[in-house]
């Protein structure tokens, strides 16, 4: 799957989890500059990326991840 | 993981338009309660349902009434993390016709927040304490192959479960919700586990047995969690890595279910359970369709493995009213015809005594439903109906949104699980009354009778968005044709049969109308499900020798369509009138009309109740339904 494709279904994911559909999805987006991106919203984002890509994430990978540039280039390399 | 159970497919998917209907609720200014209601009886995922609730949260800070919906405040103490689950509580009591608020302390305070009077939870006097505990929440001391030890770990952990009861009774009337525990997947020994005192799965079998005896002898409700976790399998349920990440009880996926569950207990709490199941019959209590395939056709034998799937929809019903559930029938049939199987058919269990209200005729099934909600002076929102058609659930869902309606898969062998997860029938309490109820309400249902029509049928088929297709005979038709000029017994104005040889005359010769008739709507494509024969009588006329339909699409006003077609193709040909015949055969009733009300003329009636009828082509002009029409593989006419 290319990165526009992925960044349509992220988009699509976000709002959805965080139920605001004006947020903009870009590979800077974090944790620490987003509202409402806090630490329950995190694992049901994962969660639902998990879901949606048909991929699992480790424990690690999970608590570790902090920003969507990085969260595509793992799906990325593993659909 | 179980998708009947993690998806609720007992619910029709969310509408495409679902966040931009959860942002209009904003702008409505009535009470939203049904709305909501509506919104929320789709198979939501955890993060549709999240959404849900947050419309919920902005419609109460706004002041706005969400009424009818009943309001009810549930604490929740719980030995993990429940943020995200209350949301979804709170969507899937909407559901269940609850407005819910969850009182939530701060994470695994479950003691302090039972015991001290001026906790948060029992300041808030709740209407309910969920006890949302696992085995993680319980003192469980692992004491292999020592009865005694095992036994006062048992009586430990109900000890300790009364003393957070009384907590709550002390304060406040708030009734008290246990679970039982899921057992974790891992064993010890193996199969050994379950007998030998102090494994954790011996344990956790004790205490949930001793819970639910004491649960049904103190008044408290007790919610299931073993036998969901069971149901959807332990090893689905249990999900380490989430309890390590964020001490989620269980898996997220199972959120959904797990709240629905809790909201029908709720429910069932303050009477809001369903008390009337209505069956459709063909194709639901029995295979096939009693007025084309007979009593000899429909399949409903032990033996016969479609026959035993709904059979065990039969029992299911039967053990439904032994405890009290009143059954009735809406069925699109002749009255008598659909009696037979009842009076008649050695392998039904059902028979006409069980049922309270019979209601098989031609009208569409939301009117049937208003008149058995009627007849039984109960409220439409006690009723579910089960009906293995998805054109006709739709239109009761749409009609009667009250109704619960669930949907079936294709296999039948499914529908009796099906309609039971649905948990439309949940009960707290048993009490012997219960099982005289279903007699109580049959005494006094008189039959109903119906002759008034819905309203709205119009804009409902306008939103199944149709798709008719016409074509003359052809090669690749032929076997079908064959099948339905040779098996439809209902809708057919002369019943005449044709062999494959004499239907493929009729396709060869250029002088012969004929029509086969296809129906697509949002549910699927019907397939082939109407056939028409025109032959070329005097100068000028065609004579319909043959017009029937399946009974499916009855109540489409596919009838008005194909005159349509007829009418085009007569006007090409240069024809200037129709002529039709109604031969009665005992089983074709339902089409006694079928001319009259398209319009034609009778100019003849014999003694045997067999009628001719007329049109003339000039000015004829059938009602236009809401379908769009594809016409192809005509010849220009001659």
């Amino acid at each position: 799957m290319d990165e526009p494709q992925i960044y349509a279904r992220l988009t699509d994911i976000f709002h959805d989890v965080f139920d605001d559909d004006s947020i903009v999805v870009t590979p800077a987006l974090a944790a620490t500059n987003m509202d409402g991106w806090d630490s329950l919203g995190h694992i049901r984002l994962m969660l639902t990326v998990e879901k949606a890509f048909r991929i699992r994430f480790s424990t690690t990978e999970i608590s570790r991840l902090e920003k969507v540039g990085d969260l595509v280039e793992m799906i990325r390399t593993r659909t | 993981m179980n998708r009947l159970y993690a998806e609720l497919q007992w619910l029709p998917r969310p509408p495409k338009d679902y966040p931009e209907r959860l942002k209009s609720l904003g702008s409505s200014t009535g009470p939203l309660g049904n709305e909501l209601r509506a919104l929320a009886s789709n198979g939501l995922d955890l993060n549709q349902l999240t959404r849900l609730a947050n419309a919920i949260g902005r419609l109460r800070a706004d002041g706005k009434s969400l009424s009818p919906l009943i309001p009810f405040r549930l604490a929740v103490l719980s030995n993990s993390t429940i943020d995200m689950m209350v949301p979804a509580l709170v969507a899937s009591s909407a559901r269940h016709g609850v407005a819910l608020e969850v009182i939530q302390p701060s994470y695994d305070q479950v003691a302090q927040e039972a015991l001290k009077p001026d906790s948060k939870v029992n300041s808030s006097r709740p209407d309910a304490v969920l006890f949302s505990l696992d085995y993680r929440g319980l003192p469980l001391k692992l004491s292999f192959g020592d009865r005694e030890a095992a036994s006062t770990t048992v009586q430990g952990a109900l000890d300790y479960l009364k003393t957070l009861r009384d907590g709550i009774k002390s304060v406040s009337n708030a009734i008290c919700i246990f679970q039982t525990l899921a057992p974790p997947p891992e064993t010890l020994f193996g199969s050994l586990d379950l007998g030998l005192p102090g494994t954790m799965r011996n344990l956790i079998s004790g205490i949930n047995c001793e819970l639910a005896a004491f649960v049904l002898g103190s008044g408290d409700v007790l919610l299931d969690v073993a036998a969901l976790a069971e149901t959807v399998g332990l090893a689905d349920w249990h999900n380490p890595n989430l309890w390590n990440m964020a001490k989620l009880a269980f898996s997220d996926e199972l959120i959904p279910i797990y709240t629905d569950h809790v909201a029908r207990t709720i429910a069932a709490i303050r009477g809001k359970s369903r008390k009337v199941l209505v069956l459709d019959l063909d194709d639901t209590i029995w295979g096939g369709v009693i007025g084309d395939d007979g009593i000899e056709g429909i399949r409903v034998a032990e033996g016969d493995a479609v026959g035993e799937a709904h059979r065990a929809v039969q029992r299911q019903a039967l053990d439904l009213r032994q405890r009290g559930i009143v059954l009735a029938v809406s069925s699109k049939n002749t009255d008598e015809i659909a009696r037979a199987p009842f009076e008649k058919h050695p392998e039904m269990l059902l028979k006409l005594e069980h049922i309270a209200v019979f209601q098989a005729n031609w009208n569409d099934k939301a009117t049937n439903l208003k008149a058995i909600a009627e007849e039984l002076s109960l409220g439409l929102d006690s009723m579910v109906f089960l009906d293995d058609n998805p054109a006709e659930r739709g239109l009761v869902r749409s009609l009667v949104p009250e109704v619960a309606v669930p949907e079936l898969p294709e296999d039948p062998a499914y529908y009796a699980r099906t309609l039971a997860a649905a948990g439309y029938f949940e009960a707290v309490a048993f009490a012997p009354e219960d099982l005289k109820r279903a007699a109580f309400y049959q005494d006094n249902a008189k039959r109903a009778n119906l002759q008034k029509q819905a309203g709205g049928v119009d804009a409902y088929l306008a939103s199944l968005d149709m798709t008719i297709s016409f074509q003359p005979f052809d090669t690749t038709g032929r076997a079908r044709i064959v099948q339905l000029i040779n098996k439809s017994n209902q809708y057919n104005l002369t019943t005449r049969r044709y062999t494959n040889p004499e239907v493929r005359a009729a396709e060869e010769d250029p002088g012969i109308f004929t029509l086969q008739v296809r129906l697509e709507d949002i549910f699927g494509d019907n397939g082939m499900i109407s056939v028409v024969i025109c032959r070329p009588a005097n100068a000028g006329v065609w004579d319909i020798d043959t017009w029937l339909m399946s009974c499916r699409v009855l109540g489409r006003k596919v009838e008005h369509m194909v005159l349509r077609e007829i009418l085009e193709h007569a006007r090409k040909a240069g024809i200037r009138k129709l002529t039709g015949t109604y031969l009665p055969t005992g089983r074709n009733e339902i089409v006694a009309n079928h001319y009259a009300g398209l319009g034609f003329v009778k100019v003849d009636e014999d003694v045997f109740g067999t009628t001719r009828w007329e049109l003339l082509v000039e000015g004829a002009n059938p009602e236009l339904a809401p379908m769009k029409v594809v016409s192809q593989g005509f010849e220009v006419a001659q």
